[in-house]
């Protein structure tokens, strides 16, 4: 293991074939467009929950306001796509035509000046990677230079959460209030309510999601990941090897925060809205528990526990609304105390010595037996 | 040894520090010195102090008055990972070592290079890197373990791997909180041979309680006591010292 | 802003936004007490803290409602009974979780927080399943409604005053229960050192599951009290789980008073400012005030030097 010529072992290789085969061709002959646009909602958690195995799984760091940069991300592409929406024309029944509705409602009667640059695609863009950079840098720089962790970052991070979900409902005018930033339609011109345009973007939301598994494999695997491992075990002894321990959390931290912006950027484009119900409190921690089901340590895990997860909370909460709350709770206390390293703990311990073997076999000859029936146990 | 000029000859030296912590003086006045190429070896009994000198050495308790300069730099100014970095290792009383990394992996991250985020993440493990290991490794007599996860060692060979991690970075001075508690007898008797061979070419500042192994090892012995110092010199004079037989048989 | 209010309006607008203000600080003193004891002082953070506070609260209706029914007779003391019964219904739900899932984490501070906000999940499902999604309120005896007048533009209701008292009462006592008695001590011992305390023959299982009690009967009353001044929804204990959080970090964590003094200073700069500034403004505001407050100052506002 001590070769260092590509990141990706064999192991990784084949759990990236895995994911990419079941999101580009086995859900997409599977289902009708309108679960995998289902499907490609929850993938953008599941940008978030990637974000937190490097955060919280790797460097020991949670986070309970991942929902903020969700929402600075899905905010940023939803104001570009209103004001795309927001023509004089479209809106010449408003008292002041040309400004979202929901400020005209509002008695606004000009555009906010913060609102200006996002007609600029190329700013918006530029501003979903960012902004979140930067908030994520100054609340970390803030805490991690003064040794803040554990227990008080998750406590402050979840007070953001809550401060930014108070602000955007109390700011209608300015942010769409409680009902956020609705009724997008276009991007450059291109209709994306159409079903062409969700498969378009159902792909380009997968393609994304593998270049950040392929991007985070290369940070685990560099020595900065290991670094991350160390530092959650001893970070004393990190700061006594020569290393300034703040800068490597602010890094993930701010990592982490960028990947929930794309996410959150997909699922506007996806979902056709963005509100303050994905930036509050519940679902920044809802995303903590996608990421725990997945394993906290596996990036592969975190993608599958956000599938699961949201799987069985619209085939619950379709069904048996009573019952999901009931189900997520238990959800949240079953992964602490019985399973704390979530579905990728089963699968390294049941299925990835087989796979391993199976991979061994394959590797010394062609010929060997394949042990296909045991690896697909 | 009683110039309070700014600048001294000594690798380290240690003048007028104090330390408080809500009033009661954990360490009160100490003046000490440190010579190249020398093993200086603290003793004292419990609660005198001896650990909180080195935590003030290395930055990690702040002064509440006096100076320690290194090479005649200010350590007191200075954050933890720049005192490392001037030279300065130091090892912690339980040892303190990535579990769940390999030795390998724990030995190649004390490795002195790309320490900022960027070099983390460009690092490469080229032939340098590993042939420095295995140097180290064989040095603390964990070679043959390279592959193996640390959590897995023997607590004689977690304190080794340590000391190994220090040595790695090559610093200057070395800091060592008791270094054999714990070990096997045949274990002691390694880590006295080892120590007296990493102290070519540095100092070696150690906190023991061990008199047996003090012996074996030390140039100079410091008695703290109640965070003043009882006395001075070599082994045998201190063990002479009425003062000192007082502090430990007397109570 | 003040341009069209007389001084003497000002005043009085001052005096009874202090006086809604002072409520709010008796509703946080008594969510941030309970919550100061587990977290401050056993260093676990629990998520299901306004839970305990709302099932308080629902006890306290459900007296209400039988006692006006059944024996009205009693109804104007009702309310003394509903809060010890409310202490110790909390304090039981308290020390079943510490028995069947806290005790399991201590070791591992952040997983508590995730067990216990899927516990604050099933609770407020257990609520609304039981009592309905709709909010309750419970019906006040007669000497408890009305107010006070103390010149004629300014007024204090009694339930207010009531609510304050209350507070006090309850300060004082948690004050000598951690401080002044051996409870307190045993208490504090086991978090300080917990090896050493159960060396000394402290029964350190059994003061853990007495503080976690303790604190989430706290909360009970604290949610008895809350019916007074407002009334009870499946989810209301989640609104105050982040303030309550802030009050006891702004405060230093390990210090009552400062939770004492935090939650004044919050609930005043919130009160004050709500009647000039929209009330999310107000709250949005304040919190952010605490928490750049704490970025500067982690440790919070009364804290010791520890020897490390």
């Amino acid at each position: 293991m001590t070769n260092g010529k590509s990141f990706l072992s064999r192991q990784d290789l084949l759990a990236l074939a895995v994911l990419a085969a079941l999101l580009f061709i086995v859900l997409p002959v599977s289902v009708d467009i309108f679960r995998l646009n289902l499907v490609g909602k929850y993938l953008t958690y599941a940008f978030v929950a990637i974000g937190l195995v490097l955060c919280w799984g790797m460097g020991g760091i949670l986070s309970l306001g991942q929902g903020v940069f969700f929402g600075l991300g899905g905010y940023c592409m939803a104001m570009f796509l209103k004001l795309e929406a927001s023509t004089p024309e479209a809106t010449k029944i408003q008292s002041t035509p040309g400004i979202p509705d929901f400020m005209d409602w509002n008695q606004l009667t000009e555009l906010p000046w913060f609102w200006e640059p996002f007609k600029s695609f190329g700013f918006t863009l530029a501003a979903i990677l960012i902004l979140p950079a930067i908030f994520a840098f100054i609340v970390g720089a803030a805490m991690f230079k003064r040794r803040v962790g554990g227990v008080y970052f998750a406590i402050i991070t979840q007070a953001i959460a809550a401060i930014l979900t108070i602000l955007i409902i109390g700011q209608q005018g300015y942010t769409g209030g409680v009902n956020g930033i609705t009724d997008l339609r276009t991007l450059m011109g291109w209709d994306i309510r159409t079903d062409s345009a969700k498969y378009v973007l159902y792909f380009l939301n997968g393609g994304l999601l593998m270049a950040v598994l392929v991007l985070c494999l290369f940070v685990l695997k560099s020595k900065l990941g290991r670094l991350l491992v160390a530092l959650r075990d001893k970070e004393d002894r990190v700061r006594f090897s020569g290393y300034d321990v703040a800068n490597f959390k602010i890094f993930v931290f701010c990592f982490a925060a960028v990947l929930s912006a794309i996410g959150g950027a997909m699922f506007t484009l996806q979902v056709g809205f963005m509100s303050p119900s994905f930036v509050g409190i519940v679902p920044s921690i809802e995303m903590v528990i996608y990421c725990a089901v997945g394993g906290r340590l596996s990036i592969f895990g975190a993608v599958y526990g956000t599938l699961l997860v949201n799987w069985a909370k619209t085939t619950f909460s379709e069904t048996f609304p009573e019952l999901w709350l009931f189900g997520l709770g238990a959800l949240f206390i079953a992964v602490v105390l019985v399973f704390p390293n979530g579905l990728a703990g089963v699968y390294r311990a049941q299925v990835a010595p087989r796979v391993k073997k199976w991979l061994h076999t394959r590797k010394s000859g062609p010929d060997a037996p394949v042990q296909d029936p045991q690896a697909a146990e | 040894m009683n110039t309070l000029a700014n600048n001294t000859d000594f690798l380290l030296s240690i003048e007028n520090l104090t330390v408080s912590f809500d009033g009661f003086k954990a360490v009160n006045d100490l003046n000490l010195y440190v010579d190249e190429n020398e093993i200086h070896v603290i003793i004292g009994p419990n609660g005198a102090g001896k650990t909180t000198v080195l935590d003030l050495i290395c930055g990690r308790t702040k002064a509440t008055d006096g100076s320690v300069k290194f090479r005649n730099r200010e350590l007191t100014s200075m954050k933890e990972h720049e005192i490392v970095r001037e030279g300065v290792g130091r090892k912690f009383q339980n040892p303190s070592i990535y579990e769940d990394l390999t030795v390998f992996e724990n030995l190649e991250i004390s490795f002195p290079r790309g320490r900022n985020v960027f070099g983390a993440l460009t690092f490469k493990r080229d032939e340098e890197v590993v042939s420095r290991v295995r140097e180290i490794a064989e040095m603390v007599f964990l070679d043959t373990l390279l592959d193996m996860q640390a959590a897995l060692l023997s607590h004689g060979q977690k304190q080794w791997l340590e000391i190994g991690m220090l040595l790695i970075q090559d610093p200057e001075l070395l800091m060592l909180d008791e270094p054999v508690a714990g070990m096997s007898v045949s274990e002691r008797k390694q880590t006295a041979k080892l120590l007296n061979e990493i102290t070519k070419g540095r100092s070696v500042l150690v906190v023991e309680h061990d008199m047996k192994f003090v012996e074996d090892i030390a140039h100079r012995v410091t008695v703290l006591h109640q965070g003043k110092i009882l006395s001075e010199g070599s082994m045998a004079k201190v063990q002479a010292d009425p003062k000192v037989i007082d502090v430990y048989l007397g109570h | 802003m003040f341009a069209d209010y007389t001084w003497s309006e000002l005043g009085s607008i001052f005096a009874m936004q202090g006086f809604a203000g002072l409520i709010l600080f008796s509703v946080f003193v008594l969510m941030a007490l309970g919550l100061a004891i587990i977290f401050g002082q056993m260093g676990v953070i629990n998520m299901a803290h306004g839970e305990f506070m709302i099932l308080g609260a629902y006890v306290t209706y459900l007296c209400s409602h039988i006692v006006e029914n059944y024996v009205p007779s009693l109804f104007g003391v009702y309310f003394f009974g509903a809060m010890i019964l409310a202490f110790f219904a909390s304090a039981a739900l308290g020390a079943l979780v510490e028995w069947a899932l806290i005790r399991h984490l201590y070791k591992r501070p952040l997983d508590t927080l995730l067990a216990t906000w899927g516990l604050s999940l099933m609770l407020q499902q257990a609520y609304r399943s039981i009592f309905g999604a709709r909010e309750v309120g419970v019906t006040l005896p007669d000497w408890l409604l009305g107010s006070v007048a103390l010149t004629d533009t300014i007024e204090v209701p009694i339930n207010g005053l009531f609510v304050m008292a209350l507070t006090l009462v309850i300060a004082v006592a948690v004050y000598f229960l951690m401080f002044r008695s051996r409870m307190g001590m045993q208490t504090r011992a086991v978090v300080q050192n917990r090896v050493m305390a159960g060396a000394v023959g402290i029964n350190t299982e059994r003061v853990d599951r007495k503080t976690f009690a303790l604190g989430c009967g706290i909360a009970g009353i604290a949610g008895s009290a809350f019916t007074m001044i407002g009334s009870t929804g499946p989810t209301a204990g989640q609104l105050y789980i982040v303030d309550t959080f802030l009050i006891v970090v702004f405060g230093g964590a390990a210090s009552l008073l400062g939770t004492i003094a935090s939650s004044f200073a919050i609930s005043q700069a919130q009160s004050t400012m709500e009647f000039f500034l929209s009330g999310s403004m107000a709250k949005v505001l304040t919190l952010l005030t605490v928490v750049g407050i704490l970025m500067l100052r982690p440790e919070g506002l009364f804290s010791l030097k520890i020897r490390r």
